[in-house]
């Protein structure tokens, strides 16, 4: 990037309205992608680009657990000082938002928490298939999710009040995003039929529009039950 | 497979009168640079090392580039005390290594006269491959040998110039000693992911015998590998010829002892050991412990401890796993052994958290001796506090009494005896408070830079972006901002210190926040352990400064 010429701030109210207006100084093409919205000044634009981020984690096959940490924890504090405002609609749109973010934004959490739940489980899970030569083996319970409703799963407690539902076509558009090729392995394949029924059942479900507590317990039951499974390290080792 | 002429660099007398010969030093593959033009009338005084075969990445060679004719020598070489500080000095490039690709290979094949070679390809980086960006820099124990790590899992180590009576000005100058392909990429069929075979870490061991060791590491294998010279060989075999045929038995009627002969100096780099499938997440940290049998690496969430002799096992000392991978919030970020107690070590979390650990109190470390952290600041409390707070690299001191850890924004030093806040804090950029929203949304705020100490521990230096990178003075309190760039350094010429403007009207000589070019970033730097020089990381050039004091 070249030196800027000629620039000239004469007053300090010019400099402070910069770090406010939309600057794009950042949006260098040379620089890592990037949302291509003005920075977000506000709590509610900071969460979706959070929710944004989170997927787009969520999506590597292998995330980074820093990079996935420091943005939950993120979107935790937003999303604490979000929470004396209604930020959740309780209803979702009914017609089925064009954007998977937008719609995630509706009723983000139960889906966010439920996908980031299972990613991490699935990490533990993967790391006890491979267990090496490691001493202490006990890795404690599978990690079942904390009972009880499915907004409040364990410390990603990402839920305000128990309003997040789960459109169907939404929960098939976060399945898609999310890279299930973990699941498609051959390992896998008790998972992924158990899998499966969820974004299919998604046109049978049209006429309901909520999942209740019920099938997202079951949901999650089958994602943990899946890595209770005990498998010796393959030969690959 | 032709050989070029010795490789050669001309003395200062040459160069001052005018006529500069641009020599090409070629490290690996010799065939595919030409040789220079004409011919130097000073051959090099350091035997060239030969590799015993090319790297299995193919095509990469390692090239000094030589901006411009040597400046002649200036007078006193710089002392070898440490205590000149960065203020006093002046910093001067010494020079600059740089990783060229098959693509640039290719355009260089084409400009045959290497004297046009000298600014055209090497202008900007974009020839340079994802595969050659440099991951990691380290110098050894006596600053001898300097030892990179890049994307594509190779290792380029370089040997400093000797020094002599003649060319003085040479002294500081570091060149290709051996080049290996450390890891390679691997396929986790388990888990259907590529593993990296970018070398996250470089470890010297200290030197014990005439062979070189070090660790070198990516996100799941760390591998010791052996560097050697050998500079003699076998003659005389019996049962095979020159060539090694082996040789009909009933045409042997004499008996021979075979000799050994001196032959070109060769170096060769072998592993010696592979400690592998112990670590579920990435490793981030390799640290050597003083007592040079064991050492430690360290992932997001586990700390093992090794003994070199032992490949099949490591013990478990830290793991900072819940229980339940939901109540996940924290990761380590770095670890490092005290330089003089071989029981003690620290590790550094996301969380801008140290703590110390004491291998005495209980086989798994995961309570702390000593936990260092800093109470947040209000006024600076904001969305990114905690990402800030997330410490990219811990240091000691080479005392043992200190440790440093770099965030995001600042430099703190520690001191062991005073948990609840640093002795001291430096502003490594500060003016990039305001624009934490901007650097969430690209990444940047993610970036790990490393911190490194001077000799003396009088001196602290890291990244920065634009290629910029900072000292601070622990005695003076003064600090100084340099670039590491090719456009603003020719070898010899004295480093300008920088100035970012962060508002109001900008100097002639300053660059506007807004003109920073975040995908420059310095990440790795070393600072070698006894003398001022240093190295520093830019993507895939490896520019190496010295102090010049006059």
């Amino acid at each position: 990037m070249m030196l800027s010429k000629g620039l000239k701030r004469k007053r300090e109210e010019e400099q402070e309205k910069e770090t406010l207006a939309v600057d794009t100084w950042w949006l260098d093409p040379s620089l890592p992608a990037a949302a291509q919205a003005p920075p977000p000044a506000t709590s509610s634009s900071l969460f979706d680009l959070s929710v944004l981020k989170l997927h787009h984690s969520l999506r590597q096959s292998e995330p980074d657990l820093r990079h996935l940490v420091l943005v939950v924890n993120t979107l935790r504090r937003v999303q604490a000082s979000m929470a004396p405002e209604a930020t959740l609609p309780p209803v979702p749109r009914p017609s089925a938002a064009p954007c998977v973010a937008d719609s995630l934004l509706a009723s983000s959490d139960a889906a966010l928490s439920a996908s980031m739940a299972s990613l991490l489980e699935d990490l533990s899970h993967i790391e006890g298939l491979s267990q090496a030569p490691q001493p202490l083996v006990d890795e404690g319970p599978p990690g079942r999710p904390a009972g009880g409703s499915p907004p409040s799963l364990g410390a990603l407690d990402l839920l305000g009040p128990a309003t997040g539902c789960l459109l169907d076509d939404e929960l098939e558009g976060l399945f898609e995003d999310i890279d299930t090729s973990m699941y498609d392995s051959e390992l896998w394949a008790p998972a992924s039929e158990a899998l499966k029924p969820g974004p299919e059942d998604g046109p049978g479900k049209e006429e309901a529009l909520e999942l209740d507590e019920a099938e997202l317990d079951y949901l999650l039951d089958v994602l943990v039950g899946t890595q209770a499974l005990e498998r010796p390290p393959g030969p690959g080792r | 497979m032709h050989q070029p002429p010795p490789a050669s660099f001309c003395s200062s007398s040459s160069s001052s009168g005018g006529s500069s010969c641009e020599c090409a030093r070629v490290g690996v593959r010799v065939s595919a640079l030409a040789p220079a033009a004409a011919p130097c009338p000073a051959p090099r005084r350091l035997p060239r090392p030969r590799q015993p075969e090319p790297p299995s990445r193919g095509t990469s060679t390692l090239l000094p580039a030589r901006l411009g004719p040597w400046c002649s020598p200036t007078g006193s070489p710089a002392p070898l005390s440490c205590e000149t500080g960065c203020g006093e000095g002046s910093w001067i490039l010494v020079c600059r290594l740089l990783v060229p690709t098959q693509v640039s290979l290719l355009s260089m094949e084409e400009d045959i006269d290497t004297r046009k070679i000298n600014n055209s390809f090497l202008r900007d980086h974009s020839y340079a491959t994802e595969a050659d960006i440099i991951s990691t820099v380290e110098f050894n124990h006596t600053g001898e040998l300097l030892a990179t790590g890049d994307k594509g899992g190779r290792v380029v180590i370089f040997q400093r110039e000797q020094e002599s009576k003649n060319q003085v000005h040479r002294r500081g100058e570091y060149n290709v000693y051996s080049t290996f392909q450390s890891h390679e990429p691997e396929f986790d069929y388990l888990k259907s992911l590529e593993i990296e075979e970018k070398i996250n870490k470089i470890r010297w061991l200290p030197q014990q015998n005439a062979a070189y060791f070090l660790l070198s590491t990516n996100d799941k294998t760390v591998k010791l590998w052996k560097v050697s010279e050998r500079d003699k060989r076998p003659e005389g075999y019996n049962l095979k010829d020159e060539e090694g045929r082996l040789r009909d038995p009933a045409t042997i009627t004499t008996l021979r002892v075979p000799v050994l002969r001196p032959m070109d100096l060769m170096v060769e780099a072998t592993p010696r050991r592979v400690f592998a499938n112990a670590h579920t997440y990435h490793i981030n940290s390799i640290s050597v412990n003083s007592d040079y049998e064991t050492y430690m690496s360290a992932d997001d969430l586990r700390i093992n401890l090794w003994n070199f002799e032992i490949t099949n096992q490591s013990f478990n000392i830290v793991d900072i796993k819940p229980a339940n991978m939901e109540e996940l919030t924290e990761v380590i970020t770095a670890a490092e052994f005290h330089p003089h107690h071989c029981n003690s070590f620290v590790y550094s979390s996301s969380k801008g958290t140290i703590r110390l650990c004491d291998m005495r109190a209980s086989a798994l470390c995961d309570r702390h001796s000593k936990f260092f952290e800093e109470p947040e600041d209000p006024s600076n409390r904001s969305f990114f506090s905690e990402i800030i707070s997330s410490i990219s690299d811990v240091k000691f001191s080479h005392s043992g009494r200190y440790i440093m850890t770099r965030d995001y924004l600042t430099v703190k030093v520690w001191d062991l005896n005073m948990e609840n806040r640093p002795i001291e804090t430096y502003q490594v950029h500060d003016y990039l408070r305001s624009k934490l929203c901007s650097l969430y949304e690209n990444d940047c705020i993610f970036d790990k830079f490393e911190c490194v100490w001077n000799g003396s521990d009088s001196v602290i230096m890291t990244g920065s972006y634009n290629n910029f990178f900072r000292m601070f003075d622990r005695n003076t309190k003064r600090d100084v901002t340099l670039e590491a760039s090719r456009e603003n350094s020719k070898p010899r010429a004295i480093l300008k210190p920088r100035k970012v403007c962060v508002g109001g009207k900008r100097r002639k000589d300053e660059i506007s926040v807004d003109s920073l070019d975040f995908s420059k970033k310095i990440l790795h730097t070393a600072w070698h352990p006894s003398e001022n020089i240093i190295a520093v990381a830019a993507t895939n050039n490896l520019y190496i400064f010295q102090d010049k004091v006059n």
